[in-house]
């Protein structure tokens, strides 16, 4: 009776220490610090560069026609923007001023389309939203990414990095087993890269298709055996804010080609 | 508790047939089987008309960075004139589902017997071009690629 | 929606070989993939590809499954004439895809 009790009042204690469930925030080495390009073979980072091989630019190519069409009388993207968009995607995300949430490129762009187009916002994935946003950021491709942590993004920031702390699934992984602790070291026949996210919308050869970083992060999510979050979660935001820091000014290479 | 005898036949039983279907599968037999589709998707393109071995280089990286679209070359020694050209490039697997992947017609107006696309593999394995001459002569190549399982794989 | 890319030179001189490329938007659905309830996703390629100069063909291709989605094809031509190439893409329901690209030939 009173080793049951005892046992009870240990783990209480364990509990109510959640510090204790949470590793230490481990960082990568700044002069360590590479893209996903660095753990792909010779052959897929030629893909990469070869800006007319690289199927990224079959959705960048419709991104440009989207940004100059208008609709139903709904002024174009260029009729505000007429000098392009390059530099913008290396801020991203950002928190909104008039509604202090955090948005990302596709949120900001669904904003847009809502504010100033009289139009709806294109789903996640969508062709639509997925051309435009890899159009978006591929005006910014070999800029480095450009993210000052400061009193109104901090707590995103925060939220972003317990996210990537935190063990879940049944594999019961962090994202910072991998990518920081284990990154280099082989998972079956894939090299573990440092997860950094500054390529997207990439091609994915495993979706035979473009797709967004949340995407990317289901897919993650999945691969632990974790329930993914849906699509424009702000949780998924903070995370994309965090790696957007965590990266350390990694150059955007959208539309980047990944396995 | 009086059930107990005829529960651990079942677990032999169950663990027998488990093992058998284990050997099954990872046998040769599969492998076999696919490679006689390959046998016979040449034979539905030439006949039996022999092919050597020569004139046609196969080009794929040594290791796919994933199976579902790898870049694959395939060049054929040939001066690529109207009277001595490359008229047809068959491209066969003896591991995929299916073991031909495409063909490449060619003319004169060619000029160079090179070709280039992006195929996929479902395993590692040597794929094989079957080149047909203007004459009727058939050459082949072959390289091996390694595709591996991607880390997380999302089923 | 469906996204062609061509790479042609513009110019070439008579006898040159010249390298041609051709990228199209499709998913090349195999046929083999199923869902995530188990069901077959039902096959849906691009079945032939041809280029050709002022209506005389200078190169085809048979697609079967196992080409990647957005396929590209890297093909070579002897330049002979100045003209229009014409590049095809027909699917297995006969659909067409279809785009041009000029070259002078000196």
């Amino acid at each position: 009776m009173m080793r049951i009790l005892w046992s009870s009042a240990l783990l209480v204690a364990a509990a109510c220490t959640p510090e204790a469930n949470r590793p230490e925030h481990l960082e990568i080495a700044p002069d360590q610090i590479q893209s996903g390009y660095a753990f792909l073979t010779s052959e897929t980072q030629q893909l990469q560069e070869d800006s007319f091989e690289n199927p990224g630019y079959l959705w960048v190519d419709r991104g440009a026609q989207i940004f100059t069409a208008e609709t139903d009388g709904s002024p174009a993207c260029a009729s505000c923007h007429s000098n392009g968009l390059e530099g913008a995607a290396t801020n991203y995300p950002k928190v909104d001023p008039g509604t202090g949430a955090l948005l990302n490129l596709e949120g900001r762009i669904n904003q847009c389309r809502v504010e100033h187009q009289n139009a709806e916002p294109w789903p996640y994935e969508s062709d639509e939203l997925l051309s435009i946003t890899a159009y978006v950021a591929e005006q910014s491709k070999g800029m480095a990414m450009n993210i000052a942590v400061d009193d109104t993004n901090r707590p995103y920031v925060n939220q972003g990095r317990d996210y990537f702390l935190t063990r879940r699934g049944q594999f019961n992984l962090s994202c910072q087993q991998c990518h920081t602790e284990n990154w280099g070291k082989q998972l079956r026949g894939d090299t573990i890269s440092q997860g950094h996210g500054n390529g997207f919308p990439a091609y994915r050869l495993e979706w035979q298709s473009i797709g967004s970083l949340h995407r990317r992060l289901r897919d993650c999510d999945t691969g632990v055996r974790a329930e993914p979050l849906p699509y424009g979660d702000p949780t998924y935001i903070a995370v994309e804010l965090y790696l957007a820091t965590r990266a350390r000014g990694l150059e955007i290479e959208t539309p980047a080609v990944r396995r | 508790m009086g059930n107990k005898p005829l529960f651990q036949t079942t677990r032999r039983q169950l663990l027998t047939a488990g093992g058998g279907a284990l050997l099954i599968a990872a046998s040769p037999l599969k492998a076999l089987a696919a490679e006689a589709d390959l046998l016979r998707a040449r034979a539905d393109l030439f006949g039996d008309r022999p092919i050597r071995e020569g004139r046609v280089t196969v080009t794929l990286p040594p290791i796919a960075e994933n199976g579902h679209s790898v870049p694959l070359t395939v060049s054929v020694d040939s001066p690529m004139t109207e009277d001595d050209y490359v008229k047809q490039i068959a491209i066969l697997s003896p591991r995929n589902p299916l073991p031909l992947i495409a063909q490449f017609h060619l003319t004169p107006l060619s000029g160079k017997a090179e070709v280039s696309s992006r195929i996929r593999m479902s395993g590692t394995q040597a794929i094989q071009a079957v080149a047909e001459m203007n004459d009727g002569s058939l050459w082949s190549g072959s390289m091996e690629t390694v595709v591996t399982l991607a880390a997380c794989v999302v089923l | 929606m469906t996204g062609i890319r061509l790479s042609v030179p513009e110019t070439a001189t008579r006898g040159e070989v010249v390298e041609i490329k051709a990228l199209i938007r499709h998913p090349m659905e195999s046929g083999f993939r199923r869902g995530s309830r188990g069901e077959v996703i039902e096959r849906d390629i691009i079945t032939r590809f041809e280029c050709d100069l002022n209506g005389a063909l200078v190169f085809a291709s048979d697609f079967h499954p196992a080409i990647a989605a957005n396929p590209l094809i890297t093909f070579h031509m002897r330049a002979t004439e100045s003209g229009e190439l014409t590049f095809r893409w027909t699917d297995q329901n006969a659909e067409v895809w279809s785009d041009t690209a000029s070259i002078t030939v000196a």
